[in-house]
């Protein structure tokens, strides 16, 4: 099935049909090519779980999702439906097409070790964490130290108020909601689903997400 | 013994500056805006402002918060500003942004001619063999983006003027990549101010008592952290 048959994505699309279907289990990653055109959705299977992104442009990894680009030409801090992904170009590199959710976050991060440490303490050192999931993955496309730029976290909330404040706040999400995005050009989407266990953002306990493409090559 | 060193309005420049230096920033008219990026000892580590946000549990730049790096360490302390807010959140300008003012270039406007934030940062981070693929999120000194109830994003006009400040200690060499660029979400004419940049070494040691130090439990962990690394 094409994703081109219907642009009203968020009854059309059939996990029978779908050319990628991936369970990516709690603490682990993954890297998928999505081609111009192509619809991915990540749903969030047992609800508050928190999935760090990162999007490339498949052929020049140095274009790449800029979080504080994205901010502030929507003039708005958080994701939801119609949100455009900008790489640090300013290229397109996909839309959110459809959100089940109602918002995500861009400007928290992914967690580290070493930033484990300074928001956690020494005992949190040799914790997964995000990063090295991103490192893992990436690195068969090239993509490594360098290359890791500031995220996106599907399903999470941090709020930021008008006073300055931020923090991070229960999620938003629930059993079965799902965001999707559709690839305005041939994109890598590295995705670690988050390890953390020291805040609320994966309701205290990492779960598995599953992942569904539509796209006809 | 110090130095001074003026950017023009709509300039870029880099430097490099060594661990217990104060580098005071100086705004040389209205809403002036430093696009300021930082990169560590090894000149791989990049200032991570996410990490730096959430660990202080702040959307904007103010004293007496540690600028901390991807690798989870301290790169400088926000020691002393004359403003509450320095923004975090919205990046530097773009050529797409000069548009509106019309077309420039060396050959009409010689050394006046409008550049972006983007191509002059680049520019500099070339300048130490690092790259386009080295940006990552800048603070705007001097500028507040207004966050409404529901996380919308306005620029703040009359925020900054003539005389105001902000001042950073460094806690590990670093290297200082800034432009002096107009805020791209600045909706006023092409008139962009001089930052005056003074570095001087620290006249003392710094106490126990700190401020940044004492901010908050993740502030003093990144500062320890960077201080095992010096050892």
């Amino acid at each position: 099935m094409s994703a081109s048959a219907d642009t009203t994505p968020s009854t059309e699309w059939d996990a029978a049909t779908a050319v990628h279907d991936q369970v990516v289990p709690a603490g682990d990653g993954a890297l998928v090519a999505v081609p111009e055109g192509g619809e991915l959705r990540i749903v969030d299977l047992h609800g508050n779980q928190a999935v760090d992104t990162l999007l490339y442009d498949a052929h020049d990894i140095a274009n790449r999702y800029s979080a504080f680009d994205t901010v502030r030409e929507q003039r708005a801090v958080y994701l939801t439906e119609g949100s455009r992904l900008l790489s640090s170009r300013l290229d397109e590199l996909a839309v959110i097409s459809a959100d089940t959710c109602g918002r995500h976050d861009t400007v928290g991060g992914a967690c580290a070790q070493e930033s484990n440490v300074i928001r956690y303490g020494e005992h949190t050192r040799h914790q997964h964490a995000c990063r090295q999931t991103f490192l893992h993955y990436g690195e068969p496309a090239g993509i490594g130290q360098r290359a890791l730029g500031h995220n996106i976290n599907f399903f999470m909330n941090v709020p930021v108020a008008p006073d300055g404040g931020l923090h991070f706040a229960d999620g938003l999400s629930g059993p079965g909601k799902y965001v999707q995005l559709r690839a305005s050009r041939d994109v890598l989407l590295l995705i670690s689903n988050c390890p953390q266990l020291n805040n609320p953002c994966n309701g205290w306990d990492p779960t598995p997400v599953r992942l569904l493409g539509w796209w006809s090559r | 013994m110090g130095y001074a060193h003026e950017i023009p309005g709509g300039a870029a420049w880099s430097t490099p500056v060594r661990a217990g230096r104060t580098v005071k920033l100086t705004a040389g008219g209205p809403d002036a805006n430093l696009a300021l990026l930082l990169v560590g000892a090894d000149r791989l580590d990049r200032l991570n402002l996410p990490d730096t946000l959430k660990a202080q549990m702040s959307a904007c730049v103010r004293p007496p918060m540690v600028l901390m790096s991807d690798r989870g360490l301290a790169l400088a302390s926000v020691t002393e500003s004359t403003l509450d807010w320095h923004d975090a959140l919205t990046g530097f300008g773009h050529r797409a942004h000069l548009e509106r003012f019309g077309p420039s270039s060396y050959a009409e406007h010689r050394n006046d001619w409008r550049r972006a934030a983007r191509t002059g940062l680049v520019s500099e981070l070339t300048r130490h063999g690092l790259s386009e693929a080295d940006l990552h999120g800048c603070v705007n000194v001097f500028t507040r983006i207004a966050v409404d109830e529901g996380a919308g994003l306005e620029f703040a006009s009359g925020h900054c003027r003539a005389g105001d400040t902000l001042t950073l200690r460094t806690e590990q060499d670093l290297l200082l990549v800034a432009a002096t660029t107009p805020h791209p979400m600045n909706p006023g004419r092409w008139e962009p101010p001089p930052v005056l940049v003074e570095v001087d070494v620290l006249d003392a040691a710094v106490p126990p008592d700190d401020p940044s130090y004492r901010f908050r439990d993740e502030s003093a962990r990144a500062l320890d952290a960077t201080r095992r690394v010096l050892l």
